[in-house]
């Protein structure tokens, strides 16, 4: 394997990453600004990213500006929003293919720089405001991206009981934002929030590609204007004292049986790397006990698997069954649970597991994406561990620490999605 | 073995065809912790009319078979293979599509033994009527997923209403009913006939060795009988040019409706430059019209027909090819009526030379972007293979593609009887 060199340098208002692999065919530049999860901001900043790809002062139409991507090569650009822990991530990043594989190209990681910071600091504006047509116009684009949610069942059913496991905390918040806050907002208002994210929020850039003697250290300094850098503040960890179990209707076939638990281990707890590996073995392959159990042992479901959450201490559990099947495949989950808490597994299986998991970290740093993202988990943590050593790490985890894990993580909340018809048979 | 060295992308193939006809491709990336490797046989979901091995008579099969199929082969009389993949920590995956079935693992350590796993699963089958009814449970509920998506009801539903007779119409999985009737020996009919080495394309990409690799797939293969191979003889209905039905409405519960606009290519080059060289030019005219940086797209967007789901893409196989453009809208008839007149005014409506040369020089971007996942270069190296084309020097065609090309291509593209369209609405 090539080198991959990865260089932190703090810069006055921001932190430079800068990762140099010959991986990959394009070169990457992120910049992500991260805040606190509020109410008050967060349908804010789910809008904006819909705003900034419509125009700019010397592409002032969407087109125009898509059209100017096309010309540098079908350079990407891409403008999201996501949730991380109880941080809201704002995130700005262009893919350029690197010119030494393109005949007749010139100066393109140049020209891309340039393109996005007039994308950054010279959006299109009114009346130093964005374009009010084109925020009514984003305002209908979020609205009906907000309605197609709820078909997807799977994604409906995680969001809603989030909203009720973690209802005083910030993390219920959908990172999506809310229809009824659309109508208030104003061209101004969001484009002096956007300002006071420029200035205020936390701010990371990664380049990630070929970039040894492009002196992209140099050329980054275009992307940020005067700033001052803010601390991350991290989430709340809370402790329950009983579970809840919600149930709620829709039009589907296939019920949704979701688990929500709290592990309270997060990416800078030495526990990290054993829940890492918990995960492995209780739900995130298809070799794990859910899997196997809910699956292929019982046919009760098409897909059964966990996932943690590693900047609030959250571990979910979710499942497509038939809705009759209920009750079993609830018994059979929770049983998993209880065998992980008990040690019913075995030294092969941890092993194996083991094994999957580094297997799958270091195909995650084989995507320049999955590269940018693990640093950033690192980032978010205020952690000086890098992927090499939490990989080591996974490497060393105990079967004593995976049983030791599984006994710290508490159920919270049972939640099911299941058919209208299925409520009314029963009834 | 023969090597081959592409210099623009820097990229490497060394390919051989066994005595067994299995043919192997490895492109060799040491900068890559990972390896991806995928073993595809020419047999999907359309193929299910065709003359058995050594029978002579064409036999249909239940719908949805060839998915099965790729369930069942993953489960042997005392295991599951997919915990001997966990057991060498490599995770492992299969698909079915209309005209292929593939099964691939990744793996960052014990590659060789993955390869092996991988090779030696897909030429053992064990099915039995016990695990066969098994699975039938399994894949209701996949089915049932599938039928609650309704992106994927629209999509089927264009299909559906493109094709009189041809079996891509059919759900690739089948349905609940269909998959009822499958047994142990129609999968042991099917596997016979289509997982012979000489149907099937084994492609490896990332961190190996290609002299070791294919002197180690080499040696497997030897150890192992095959019949001696048979042209297979597959069977498809006469297809008619025009649309079976012009427009077809799915009722679920949507909060959001849908309008899909289908094409239906009528004429299918065989020859593989000019094969490619229709679909690059498909792809070329869509993405002007329709892309983010389409000219109709920002007709149709700034008359709020659509919103970010709106899409095209298109399929080109030997003997179907499709296009399908739509997405979510809040006036399905208007989206619809937007997109079959741009589609249908594509000669008047002329692309000019910059807009051109302009989407030539993304999708060019667009390819070494792709570039930097194995899984791309292997699928589409595989894809292009079993069309009898090779996908890196198929990117040359791209880049002698001309103005004038482009011109004739949309002179005869698109006529009325190949339109439809699908509506995916809630009950009102």
């Amino acid at each position: 394997m090539t080198e991959t060199l990865e260089q932190i340098i703090p810069r006055e208002g921001y932190d430079l990453h800068l990762i140099h692999t010959k991986k990959f065919k394009t070169i990457h530049l992120s910049l992500k600004f991260t805040s606190n999860l509020t109410r008050e901001n967060i349908t804010k900043r789910a809008l904006l990213p819909y705003i900034l790809q419509q125009g700019t002062k010397n592409y002032p139409t969407a087109i125009q500006l898509r059209q100017h991507l096309d010309e540098l090569y079908g350079t990407v650009l891409a403008v999201d929003s996501s949730k991380k822990g109880e941080n809201h991530i704002f995130t700005i990043r262009l893919e350029l293919p690197n010119e030494q594989y393109i005949a007749g190209s010139q100066d393109l990681l140049d020209k891309g720089i340039a393109f996005l910071q007039e994308i950054i600091y010279q959006p299109k504006l009114v009346d130093q405001a964005f374009d009010p047509k084109i925020v009514a116009r984003e305002k209908e684009t979020l609205r009906s991206k907000i309605e197609s949610l709820k078909e997807d069942k799977m994604s409906l059913a995680n969001t809603r009981m989030i909203e009720e496991m973690c209802k005083e905390e910030a993390y219920r918040l959908r990172v999506h934002g809310y229809e009824e806050d659309l109508d208030k907002i104003t061209a101004e208002d969001l484009y002096s929030y956007y300002q006071q994210i420029l200035s205020q929020d936390h701010l990371d850039i990664f380049v990630v590609g070929d970039i040894e003697g492009l002196d992209v250290e140099g050329k980054i300094t275009a992307l940020v204007e005067e700033r001052q850098q803010q601390p991350i503040e991290k989430a709340m960890k809370v402790t329950k004292d009983s579970e809840q179990t919600l149930i709620e209707e829709d039009d589907i076939k296939q019920a949704k049986l979701h688990f929500g638990y709290r592990t309270n281990i997060t990416f800078n707890d030495g526990d990290y790397p054993a829940l890492h590996v918990f995960n492995g073995l209780f739900g995130g392959f298809p070799s794990s006990k859910l899997f196997m159990n809910v699956r292929e042992k019982h046919s009760l479901a098409y897909y059964a698997a966990s996932r943690i959450e590693s900047h609030k201490g959250l571990m979910f559990v979710f499942s497509g069954i038939a809705p009759e099947q209920y009750e079993k495949a609830k018994t059979i989950i929770l049983e998993q649970m209880e065998q992980m808490r008990n040690g019913e597994f075995s030294d092969n299986q941890l092993s194996e597991t083991k094994e999957m998991t580094v297997n799958q970290l270091r195909e995650t740093l084989d995507n320049p994406q999955g590269m940018i993202e693990l640093h950033y988990q690192s980032v978010l943590a205020k952690s000086s561990i890098t992927p090499d050593q939490l990989l080591q790490k996974v490497e060393t985890v105990t079967k004593e620490q995976v049983i030791n894990v599984a006994n710290k993580i508490k159920l919270d909340t049972i939640y099911l999605l299941t058919s209208k018809e299925a409520e009314q048979s029963e009834a | 073995m023969k090597h081959k060295h592409y210099q623009q992308i820097e990229e490497n193939i060394y390919t051989d065809t066994l005595s067994n006809g299995l043919r192997v491709f490895i492109l060799p990336k040491q900068e890559m912790a990972k390896t991806f490797a995928i073993f595809t046989t020419n047999y999907g979901s359309i193929d299910q009319s065709f003359v058995p091995l050594n029978e002579q008579d064409v036999q249909t099969v239940p719908d949805g078979i060839a998915h099965f199929l790729e369930h069942k082969l993953f489960e042997k009389e005392d295991r599951d293979v997919f915990q001997d993949f966990s057991k060498l920590g490599a995770s492992a995956n299969a698909f079915t599509s209309f005209t292929k079935t593939a099964y691939l693992f990744s793996a960052t350590s014990k590659v060789k033994e993955s390869l092996q796993t991988l090779v030696d699963f897909v030429q053992d089958p064990y099915f039995s009527e016990q695990s066969v009814e098994k699975e039938k449970g399994i894949i209701a509920q996949e089915i049932r997923m599938y039928d609650d998506q309704p992106d994927w009801r629209a999509f089927f539903g264009t299909i559906k209403s493109l094709y009189h007779h041809h079996p891509v119409q059919i759900d690739i999985a089948g349905t609940v009913e269909s998959i009822h009737n499958i047994t142990k020996d129609d999968l042991y009919t099917c596997y016979h006939t289509f997982y012979h080495p000489n149907n099937m394309v084994l492609c490896i990409a990332g961190n190996v060795d290609p002299e070791e690799t294919m002197a180690f797939i080499k040696e497997n293969q030897d150890q192992k009988d095959f019949e001696a191979p048979e042209p297979i003889t597959r069977k498809f209905p006469d297809e008619p040019k025009e649309v079976a039905e012009k427009e077809l409405t799915i009722t679920m519960p949507v909060s959001v409706p849908k309008a899909l606009v289908g094409i239906k290519e009528s004429v299918i080059p065989d020859n593989p430059k000019a094969f490619m060289e229709k679909e690059w030019l498909m792809d070329i005219v869509l993405d002007h019209l329709f892309s983010k940086s389409g000219v109709a797209y920002e007709r149709l967007y700034e008359e709020g027909l659509i919103d970010q789901s709106f899409s095209s893409e298109s399929h080109l196989e030997r003997n179907f090819g499709f296009s399908i453009i739509g997405g979510n809208t809040k006036d399905p008839e208007k989206l619809a009526q937007g997109i079959k007149q741009e589609l249908l005014n594509i000669q008047s409506t002329s692309m000019d030379y910059q807009s051109f040369e302009r989407i030539k020089r993304k999708k060019i971007g667009q390819l070494l972007r792709a570039m930097n996942s194995l899984e791309f270069i292997a699928n589409q190296y595989t894809h292009y293979q079993l069309l009898g084309i090779d996908f890196f020097d198929s990117i040359e065609w791209l880049e002698n593609l001309t103005h004038a090309d482009m011109q004739d291509f949309t002179q005869n593209w698109i006529k009325e009887e190949q339109l439809s369209t699908c509506f995916v609405k809630a009950d009102e």
